[in-house]
C-alpha cells in the first residue's frame, strides 16, 4: 500500500520534524486532502502514523489512542474544508508499529479496526463501508533492535512481522538487523525482505483472515486495549481535540513518562531484552556497517546550484509570490505549490514562503 | 555555592530523536544533578552558548543522526574558543565502535552506546565529572 509520509500531528507528538506551528500545518493538510480528493481520487492522501509514537516510547494503547485521535483530527479537517466524509475518508490510511509482545500487537491491530469503524459510523455518520475501514501499513519496531548480538534482531523482526500479518496489515516493512548501528547494508536489507517472503510464501499464515478471532485470550486483550485507547481519545476530546492536546503537551508527556518507565523496568529486569539485560556475553560488534560517502552532500548541493542557474528565475519568483498570496488567504495552496515545483522552485524556497507567513514552531523542551 | 553538578543535556542537529536525551536527562535529575535540557534542533554554537551562560560542569550530547564525528569535535572546539574547556563533554547515541577512540582523542570524555544502563551513566557522571572553577 503506497502512502505519503505527511501526517504532521505525529511530528509534534513524537517524531519532532516540524517547521510551522500546529494550526497552519493542519491547514496545509486540509488543503492537501481537499485537492487530492478532487484531483487524485485514488491516491492514499495521508498515512496517519502510530509508528513514530511507539518508537518515541509510548505503550501499545497510547500508540492506538493517539494515532486514532490524530485520524479524528484529519477527518474533522476534511469536513471543515466542506467535503462530505464519504468523499475522502476511504482514502485515509494508517501506519502502525509492530513491537515485541506478540498477542498485544495482534490485539492492538484488531482494536484499531473496531474503534475506527465505530468512529466513522457513529461519530462522523459515514455511510460508505470503505470509510469505515482501517487500512494500515506496519513496520517492525526499530527501537526493539539491539546492538548486542545483532543477529538476534532477525528473530525479533520475524516475530513482529508475523504479528502484523496475523493482525491483518495491508503492507509491511521489516527492519534490517544492523539498523541499530547504521543505515542498513544491502545484505541486511535482503534478509529483511526474505523474512517477509518466507512469511508470505512458506508459512501459510497469509492465507487466512483474523486467525485469532474467537480466542478467549486475544478477544479479551483486544477489549482491554480498545478500552484503554478509547480512554485516551476521550481525554483528548475533553481537551477540545488533538491540536489543543498537543499544544498542552499531553500526548508528548504521556509518551515521555512511558519511555522513562520502560527504561526503569529494564534496569530492574522487570522487562527483559535478550543480550542487553539477560544472556549478556562479552563481544565486539563485528558485522558489516554501511558508511555513506560524504561526497553525497557535495553532489546534492552542486545539483541544486546547477538547477538554480538553469531554470527561469523570473518564473520561479512569480510562482513563489503567488504561493505567498494564497498562503495569506484561505485559498487552497496546493495548485500554487505545484506551480512552484513545475518551475523548479526548491523545497527550501517553498518552505521559506510558508515560514514567512506562518512563523516557526520551536521545541517546548518538555522532559 | 551548591556542590551539585550542573549538566546541560543537548540535542544537536535537525533530527527529532529525543527519547534517549529525555530519558537520560530525567535519570540525571532523579540521581540528584541539576539538569538543563536544550530541546531539539540546536547548533553547536547554541549549545556552547547555553553551556557558558548556564555555568554548567558538563555537556551531554545525544546524537543519533550519524553526524557525531562533526558535532562532538565542533562543540569541543567552540568551548575551547570560549575559554570553557574545563567543561566535561560526554554523550551517546548510534555511534559505531570504530569512531569512539577518535572521539575520545578529540576530547570527548565518554561515549555511551545503545544498551548502556542509566546506572552506568549516573555513576560515571558522579565519579568522573569534575566541577568547573
Amino acid at each position: 500500500m503506497e502512502q505519503p509520509k505527511n501526517d504532521i500531528l505525529k511530528e509534534y507528538i513524537a517524531q519532532k520534524s516540524w517547521i510551522y506551528p500546529p494550526k497552519p500545518s493542519m491547514r496545509l493538510i486540509g488543503d492537501m486532502i481537499q485537492f487530492a480528493t478532487k484531483e487524485v481520487p485514488k491516491w492514499n492522501t495521508i498515512s496517519i502514523s502510530g509508528y513514530h509514537i511507539r518508537e518515541a516510547g509510548s505503550t501499545a494503547a497510547q500508540e492506538l489512542g493517539f494515532t486514532l485521535a490524530d485520524g479524528i483530527g484529519y477527518v474533522q479537517a476534511g469536513i471543515e474544508k466542506g467535503l462530505d466524509v464519504d468523499d475522502f475518508a476511504p482514502r485515509l490510511s494508517f501506519f502502525f508499529n509492530s513491537h515485541c509482545d506478540f498477542f498485544e500487537e495482534v490485539a492492538k491491530f484488531r482494536a484499531a479496526r473496531r474503534i475506527w469503524a465505530r468512529v466513522m459510523k457513529d461519530r462522523f455518520k459515514a455511510k460508505n463501508p470503505r470509510s469505515w475501514m482501517c487500512r494500515f501499513h506496519t513496520q517492525t519496531a526499530g527501537v526493539s533492535l539491539t546492538a548486542q548480538q545483532p543477529y538476534n534482531n532477525v528473530i525479533r523482526t520475524t516475530l513482529q512481522a508475523l504479528a502484523a500479518v496475523v493482525g491483518g496489515t495491508q503492507s509491511l516493512h521489516t527492519n534490517s538487523l544492523d539498523e541499530t548501528l547504521s543505515l542498513p547494508t544491502e545484505e541486511a536489507v535482503t534478509i529483511a525482505l526474505r523474512t517477509q517472503q518466507i512469511i508470505a510464501e512458506e508459512s501459510g499464515v497469509a492465507a487466512t483472515i483474523d486467525p485469532f478471532a474467537g480466542s478467549y485470550f486475544v478477544e479479551n486483550l483486544t477489549n482491554e486495549i480498545e478500552a484503554a485507547a478509547l480512554d485516551y481519545i476521550q481525554k483528548i476530546d475533553d481537551m477540545g481535540g488533538i491540536i489543543n492536546a498537543i499544544e498542552k503537551g499531553y500526548p508528548q508527556r504521556e509518551i515521555g513518562n512511558s519511555a522513562y518507565l520502560f527504561q526503569q523496568q529494564l534496569e530492574k529486569k522487570e522487562k527483559i531484552i535478550v543480550g542487553v539485560n539477560k544472556y549478556v556475553v562479552e563481544e565486539t560488534t563485528d558485522i558489516p556497517i554501511l558508511t555513506v560517502d560524504e561526497k553525497a552532500e557535495e553532489i546534492q548541493i552542486e545539483n541544486v546550484r546547477r538547477i538554480k542557474k538553469s531554470r527561469n528565475n523570473e518564473n520561479v519568483k512569480a510562482a513563489l509570490t503567488r504561493l505567498k498570496t494564497a498562503a495569506k488567504t484561505s485559498e487552497n495552496v496546493m495548485p500554487h505549490i505545484l506551480n512552484c515545483v513545475r518551475e523548479y522552485g526548491s523545497l527550501g524556497e517553498i518552505c521559506d514562503v510558508f515560514r514567512d507567513v506562518f512563523g516557526e514552531y520551536h521545541d517546548p523542551k518538555w522532559l | 555555592m551548591s556542590n551539585t553538578l550542573r549538566i546541560l543535556v543537548a540535542k544537536p542537529g535537525l533530527d527529532g530523536h529525543d527519547r534517549g536525551a529525555k530519558v537520560v536527562a530525567r535519570a540525571l535529575r532523579d540521581a540528584g544533578f541539576e539538569v538543563i535540557y536544550t530541546g531539539l534542533h540546536q547548533t553547536p554554537e547554541m549549545i556552547v552558548n547555553a553551556a557558558v551562560d548556564e555555568d554548567v560542569d558538563a555537556v551531554s550530547l545525544s546524537v543519533l543522526s550519524g553526524a557525531h564525528m562533526f558535532l562532538f569535535p565542533e562543540v569541543i572546539r567552540l568551548l575551547k574558543a570560549k575559554g570553557a574547556s574545563d567543561i566535561t563533554v560526554f554523550g551517546g547515541g548510534i555511534i559505531p565502535d570504530d569512531d569512539i577512540p577518535k572521539l575520545e582523542q578529540s576530547g570527548v570524555a565518554k561515549i555511551f552506546t545503545p544498551g548502556a544502563s542509566l546506572t552506568d551513566i549516573t555513576t560515571w557522571v558522579r565519579d568522573c565529572v569534575k566541577p568547573t572553577k
